[in-house]
């Protein structure tokens, strides 16, 4: 499971060039400001927008080649594409507009009552989409687009005009879809929550170029990228639950090669789950301190240390054996501490400040 | 009330306008179709000659048929030498006038309903594997359906009242052509028909109000069916 897209495209206002490959089934977030050209690369996956050069293909099926003059038409291309308005057929009923696509196509790996099963919406099939909430309409139009069978799954900002109750409501949904199919997902958004829990990769995009491609907890490591001068930036790990400490109500993850204590969490030893740390709770030393409250002294060493004149701190990209972590401190700490790329150091975590961001 | 003959006249107007309606409205959602959705040269010409009959007067469209339907004009020849048809002066002929009279209405109409469709709803169509015949059934007639409906109802009603182009291309044939418009003008010619004609105008301005309200009705319905 593999697709490469490369687009060029000249706007009036900006050069867009974008190229990037995924070889893994999973999500690839498209995170960028808007403007960036992340929908331009979605519609012309889709082929809905034809721009002035592109190569995309998928699975080793080439759907576009500017200079081969290949352009399969987007009824024919099997990219599933999820719309920020949802774009529910109105004169259909919610099941008639989840079994349109599937008429269309042979029968594939994804059944209606699995999707149905798995979006939670047994009980809207009757209902007309002017019916709906907006969380729901959005779980319809999903389960719409996987149950056209497509070889790519392609979600243009799905939860944007949603607020953050229905949103936290389809997260779940999301995680869980990711997990039950082996389906690449293109994932488009802006905002850092929904990367932060879906992504497996992520191309930062800004002003129509690439300015970063990798792992999410790789990118989300990075004091040099523009995620990290971001009032919310914070380390991303993927994590196993090691132990479940009911009598002191913690649970010890492992993670980027070292341990880390959060509150009690609902998971059984061995599940996977990302964890989130803000850099602007990431305290650090230089020796370990003793009669404090804190949980969490992980030991590291400092790779890169960035300035943020805007806040007029610093950001410190501190190097565990596998992965990183981020802290945000002022520039007179760093001189205090002596610290320069290469030091070893700590990082005190509260495990209270940690986020815990499920499977 | 009414006497047969006048019955008469009332049934064949009915008949005239269904018929003119019913071959007029599949011509005229293709015609507005192309009319919105492909670009080509000529399209602007092709736009003004469908709207003609809007603004020439009924008589000269009547005439222009006559030239073009006349037994021996370019296309009545080849319907009357091939099929044995004969438009002039046949109910089949007043339909056909009626038709090219409230063909610019309706595609007018299907026009602004097919504009007023959303096009993400085709896009969505489209990734979904439709091609365009199968969007142009399943999506885009059904979403402007209310007012290919409202204006087929208003077409049907303006033909109940069409004078010019059909006594000029029809005739006015008692039980042929002679359409309630038709039947009114011969009774208001004949001394002592004022009674007559005052009974067939009641009866048209009760046909043209009721098409007026139902346009209304349907219109309402559908688009609530729709869940706007």
């Amino acid at each position: 499971m593999s697709f490469s897209v490369a687009v060029r495209h000249r706007f009036p206002a900006m050069q867009m060039d974008i190229a990037f490959d995924v070889h893994s089934p999973g999500v690839t977030v498209l995170f960028g400001p808007s403007g960036s050209g992340k929908s331009t690369i979605v519609n012309a996956a889709a082929g809905l927008l034809r721009p002035d050069a592109c190569r995309i293909e998928i699975d080793g099926k080439l759907l576009a080649d500017t200079r081969a003059g290949v352009w399969v038409p987007p009824e024919q291309r099997r990219c599933g594409l999820v719309f920020q308005d949802s774009r529910l057929f109105p004169h259909m009923s919610v099941a008639t507009n989840l079994r349109f696509g599937m008429r269309r196509v042979a029968p594939g790996a994804i059944h209606f009552d699995d999707i149905v099963d798995l979006l939670g919406i047994g009980a809207l099939l009757d209902r007309r989409p002017h019916t709906l909430s907006g969380g729901e309409r959005q779980r319809v139009a999903i389960g719409r687009a996987l149950l056209a069978q497509p070889h790519l799954l392609l979600m243009d900002e799905p939860l944007a005009n949603l607020d953050d109750g229905r949103k936290a409501e389809i997260l779940p949904y999301l995680t869980r879809l990711k997990t039950a199919l082996k389906l690449p997902i293109l994932y488009v958004t802006h905002a850092l929550d929904e990367a932060a829990q879906l992504a497996d990769s992520l191309v930062l995009l800004d002003a129509g170029q690439v300015v970063a491609f990798g792992s999410v907890s790789d990118l989300a490591a990075r004091a040099d990228l523009p995620l990290a001068r971001r009032d919310d930036a914070g380390a991303l790990l993927i994590c196993r639950v090691r132990e479940n400490d009911a009598g002191r109500t913690l649970t010890r993850l492992q993670g980027g090669g070292a341990t880390f204590w959060v509150p009690l969490l609902d998971l059984p030893v061995g599940a996977e789950c990302r964890i989130r740390v803000p850099a602007r709770e990431v305290i650090l030393a230089s020796r370990p301190p003793d009669a404090i409250s804190l949980h969490n002294i992980v030991p590291g060493t400092v790779r890169r240390i960035t300035d943020d004149t805007v806040r007029r701190s610093v950001v410190v990209e501190i190097g565990l054996p596998e992965g990183g972590l981020l802290s945000r401190v002022t520039p007179d700490a760093v001189v205090r501490l002596g610290l320069s790329p290469g030091s070893p150091v700590l990082a005190l975590i509260k495990s209270t400040s940690i986020e815990v961001l499920g499977g | 009330m009414l006497s047969p003959e006048e019955w008469e006249a009332v049934w064949l107007t009915l008949a005239v306008a269904a018929r003119a309606v019913g071959f007029g409205l599949p011509l005229a959602v293709l015609m507005a179709w192309v009319l919105t959705r492909c670009r080509f040269p000529g399209r602007s010409v092709l736009n003004a000659l469908v709207h003609l009959p809007m603004v020439l007067p009924p008589v000269v469209t009547g005439w222009l048929l006559l030239i073009v339907f006349g037994v021996r004009g370019p296309a009545g020849a080849l319907l009357y030498d091939w099929f044995g048809i004969r438009l002039v002066f046949t109910t089949a002929g007043a339909s056909l006038a009626c038709a090219v009279m409230v063909f610019p209405i309706m595609v007018r109409s299907v026009r602004l309903s097919l504009d007023a469709v959303d096009g993400g709803l085709e896009q969505a169509a489209r990734t979904l594997g439709a091609g365009w015949f199968d969007r142009l059934i399943n999506i885009t007639l059904p979403l402007a359906s209310p007012g290919i409906l409202v204006g087929a109802i208003v077409a049907y009603a303006t033909c109940l009242g069409e004078f010019g182009a059909v006594i000029t291309f029809a005739a006015s044939i008692p039980g042929q052509t002679q359409t309630l418009p038709l039947a009114i003008y011969a009774a208001l010619q004949v001394p002592g028909g004022e009674a007559k004609a005052a009974q067939l105008s009641m009866v048209s301005l009760t046909l043209a109000l009721l098409g007026l309200l139902l346009s209304e009705w349907f219109g309402k319905r559908l688009n609530t069916m729709l869940g706007r």
